[in-house]
């Protein structure tokens, strides 16, 4: 990956906003329902818009700071273990999806969240040692799909606006 | 109006990105029905409560009597049993989570708590007397 200064900087400004957002969403109250584990996923906003408005390696950078430094800032092992979980597969669907050019930010946001759960079910099927745990991502899935969409159109409306070359 | 209606949603389907997004969320809120409607319709009644904890089964208790235990692993979580249904009133992690989940009775619902590694699920069929 070529890295000038100004990818630096931009990298460095985004993987910021992601964890003002993840730390935003750590604040709000948690929203209790039939199952755990309801998020907006905000920080993905930054994730997107790096994905679409700098490339692909760099959108993976981010997110690794994010969790990484998330975890480190207000999180547990077991919190960082989760995200992990689901960022790396929802990254890579993302990428991949990106790369297909058959979706907008949207499409991709939504698949992003819905992964982003199923690898954090997977996950804790794997630690927990329970499947019943896949029961989780029925309710899951459908507030993935609205947060997704949120997400997505708030990238949409930042990838549009928002240029990183003059 | 149903003209304009029209007109807009063949604009929207014309977008190939935007049709693309519209069957991906389809698709996927479609999935998601056609689980819940199988989980639905092949639910059995809980025999037993299992308790899992670091993967492994630790306790199990019968949903027919009601009992109240605390189940140490590193934190507490109060478990429930009442009139059938299992759930937990208490517990030392700090999100509460487990406790805020709605009370499960069928087979294959489970309550989880990532904090203290354990999980309760329902089981079907009576399976208590092999550990107690």
């Amino acid at each position: 990956m070529k890295v000038n200064t100004k990818k630096l900087v931009l990298i460095g400004v985004l993987a910021s906003a992601a964890i003002i957002l993840s730390y935003i969403e750590f604040l709000l109250p948690p929203i209790y329902s039939a199952v755990p584990g309801i998020k907006m996923g905000l920080a993905n906003i930054a994730v997107i818009f790096a994905l679409y408005s700098i490339d692909g390696k760099s959108a993976a950078l981010i997110s690794v700071i994010r969790v990484a430094l998330s975890a480190l800032l207000f999180g547990t092992v077991t919190s960082f273990i989760y995200s992990a979980c689901g960022a790396i597969l929802s990254l890579t669907v993302m990428i991949l999806l990106k790369k297909s050019t058959l979706f907008s930010p949207v499409g991709v946001s939504v698949a992003g969240a819905v992964m982003h759960n199923v690898g954090q079910v997977l996950c804790a099927i794997i630690m927990l040692g329970a499947a019943e745990i896949g029961y989780y991502l029925v309710v899951l899935s459908v507030s993935a799909v609205l947060a997704g969409v949120l997400v997505g159109l708030a990238s949409a409306v930042l990838i549009k606006t928002v240029k990183t070359r003059p | 109006m149903p003209a304009q209606l029209c007109g807009q949603i063949c604009k929207i389907m014309k977008n190939k990105k935007l049709r693309n997004d519209i069957i991906l969320i389809s698709a996927v809120l479609l999935a998601t029905a056609i689980v819940a409607l199988i989980l639905c319709a092949f639910r059995k009644e809980g025999g037993y409560v299992s308790v899992v904890q670091n993967g492994k089964e630790t306790a199990r208790y019968s949903l027919s009597e009601n009992v109240t235990v605390a189940l140490e692993n590193g934190g507490t979580n109060v478990l429930v049993i009442e009139n059938g249904y299992a759930f937990i009133s208490d517990a030392s992690c700090p999100d509460k989570i487990c406790v805020h989940h709605r009370k499960i009775r069928y087979a294959g619902e489970a309550i989880t708590c990532l904090p203290n590694k354990t999980v309760i699920k329902i089981v079907s069929g009576e399976g208590v007397d092999a550990v107690s």
